[in-house]
């Protein structure tokens, strides 16, 4: 029984030595800022089309499903305020985060497997050179900065998919939906609506790192990191997201 | 003991990976200036054992000296000052697949920190490193548009561009021709005999042992020279056999040739 244990609690505590380190890296030198700039791009940019895409369908889909709901109501007018609340507090953060994870955690795990598998992990540090420093510090700094500042535009796009249902298909006009959003969101939905995507940036960023160096087994190992690190990922997402929510009802019990 | 500290000394050193013993009470010495050749079966330790004299392995128990400077308890910030006076080829080249070929030559000079170049400094000291090894013409080129062999090749410029005094070669003809493979050995023992380096070298090929250790660089030829025998450079060269990652020989090439070992002379067959 302890032996069942003993394999999954080591790997939590190589993990958080990696985070830590990584985390500790942040504020040391030698920085390098050209590997950050290169990671936002990667993360960030590459990751626009599909966040914008998947932000307007689902701001549609939730305009949708709940002015069905709120028909019976009859309060389709109040269809902004559920589209604004369910993605700043729960979609646009966790969508956008399985998203990135599934673009990028993996992309991270097959990239620094690969060069596990190659010897350029040991390349780097015989030649003068910490990989968490240089692979791992950049990627998370790259995706702290980049995934709220996506979660953000996937707000937006979202809201925007249900306006366009609100004006097309609910007949509602556009002062009327752009109110309810406006009112109906409070400094709290704000808060959480960015803590989310900072702490899954953690998530994202480090998970693939952390599959990707523990790599072992050639290219059949890359894959197997690949798909760990995407599935490791997207639950912890899901299972964070669930305390974070958890924190911000307990402190704000109505 | 010399006054002067060994290159590379190993005390006892043990190694295992999850349990499984990797290096088992391996002990040798390098003096300065002075060439070993490491031979053994697949998976008998050679690898791991460089990459234990680089820090990258600690050892579980033992002592691992680089010129003197007990290596096998530094924390890694320290011993990438140790690492700057090393230069490694690992087996697969493990050049860096993101990098051009210029980038990739010039990554030590631009982050190891015991070593202050200037851009200009820099660019000098990459074009000579790969005029070197003949490939001034790839710069700009990516490691995946080379051959197996010319990556071995800027692999070797890689190594030896910061002019470290200990170099470790892991297999640097594995699965090259004849003629590719003598091109490379005839890298090393130039790079050897110029700069007067400390050098290990992993291989399986008797015909690589025999140049290290019988032939000097003739610089006015661009060839190797033989030494007949007598030469300061064949005492100074010898034989380290691994098997299941215990070292069994340590033996001049006289020795070698000498022993009857089933398990020894099956590497020194091949000399055809
Ligand atoms: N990082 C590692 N984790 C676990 N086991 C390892 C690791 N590196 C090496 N080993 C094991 O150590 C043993 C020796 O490996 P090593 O790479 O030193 O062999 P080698 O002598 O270089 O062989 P080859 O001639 O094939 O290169 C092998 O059994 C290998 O499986
Ligand atoms: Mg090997």
């Amino acid at each position: 029984m302890l032996d069942l244990l003993k394999r999954p609690i080591l790997t939590v505590q190589e993990f958080y030595l990696l985070a830590g380190q990584a985390v500790r890296n942040v504020i040391r030198q030698p920085h390098y800022g050209d590997d950050i700039s290169l990671q936002m791009d990667q993360i960030g940019v590459g990751s626009l089309p599909i966040v914008v895409l998947t932000g307007f369908f689902s701001g549609a889909v939730m305009a949708l499903q709940m002015s069905r709901a709120l028909a019976q109501y009859g309060q389709v007018g109040k269809t902004g305020e559920i589209v604004a609340i369910s993605l700043v507090r729960e979609l646009g953060p966790v969508l956008t985060a399985l998203l990135v994870a599934g673009r990028n955690s993996s992309g991270i795990a097959s990239e620094l497997g690969s060069m596990k598998v190659t010897e350029q992990i040991d390349a780097m540090r015989a030649l003068g050179t910490d990989p968490i420093q240089k692979l791992v510090t950049p990627r998370l700094v790259a995706t702290a900065v980049v995934l709220p500042l996506l979660t953000i535009i996937a707000d937006f796009i979202g809201m925007f998919g249900g306006y366009m249902i609100a004006v097309f298909r609910l007949n509602l006009t556009g002062t009327q939906y752009w109110s309810s959003v406006w009112q109906v969101l409070v400094w709290d939905d704000l808060a959480q609506g960015l803590l989310k995507p900072f702490v899954f940036a953690f998530v994202v960023a480090l998970v693939g790192c952390f599959f990707g160096l523990r790599t072992t087994g050639g290219t059949q190992g890359v894959g197997r990191a690949t798909t760990q690190a995407v599935v490791a990922a997207s639950v912890l997402v899901f299972v964070l997201d669930f305390f974070i929510t958890q924190l911000f009802v307990g402190l704000n019990p109505k | 003991m010399t006054p002067e500290p060994a290159a590379l000394r190993f005390e006892n050193v043990f190694v295992a990976f999850e349990g499984e013993e990797v290096l088992h009470s391996v002990s040798f010495a390098v003096p300065a200036g002075e060439t070993r050749i490491l031979f053994g079966a697949a998976g008998s330790g050679k690898t791991v054992a460089l990459k234990t004299a680089l820090g990258l392995v600690t050892p579980d128990s033992g002592r691992v000296y680089v010129f003197g400077q007990d290596i096998s308890r530094l924390p890694e910030r320290e011993l990438f000052d140790v690492r700057s006076k090393i230069g490694m080829l690992f087996q697969e080249s493990a050049l860096f697949d993101s990098l051009t070929i210029e980038e990739n030559v010039a990554y030590p000079l631009l982050n190891q920190k015991s070593i202050r170049c200037g851009p200009e400094e820099c660019r000098r000291r990459v074009r000579e490193a790969l005029r070197f090894v003949e490939l001034e013409h790839t710069l700009e080129k990516f490691p995946s548009e080379l051959s197996g062999g010319m990556r071995r090749r800027v692999a070797i410029a890689r190594a030896v561009v910061t002019g470290p005094p200990l170099l470790l070669y892991d297999s640097p003809t594995a699965g090259l021709d004849p003629i590719t493979a003598n091109t490379i050995i005839t890298l090393i023992v130039k790079q050897r005999d110029l700069s007067n380096t400390t050098t290990l070298i992993v291989t399986h090929r008797y015909q690589n042992g025999n140049l290290l250790a019988n032939y000097r660089y003739e610089p006015q030829t661009g060839r190797l020279l033989r030494t007949n025998g007598a030469g300061r450079r064949t005492a100074a060269t010898r034989f380290l056999g691994f098997k299941d990652g215990r070292l069994i020989l340590d033996a001049t090439q006289d020795e070698l040739d000498a022993s009857t070992d089933p398990y020894v002379s099956k590497f020194v067959k091949h000399n055809g």
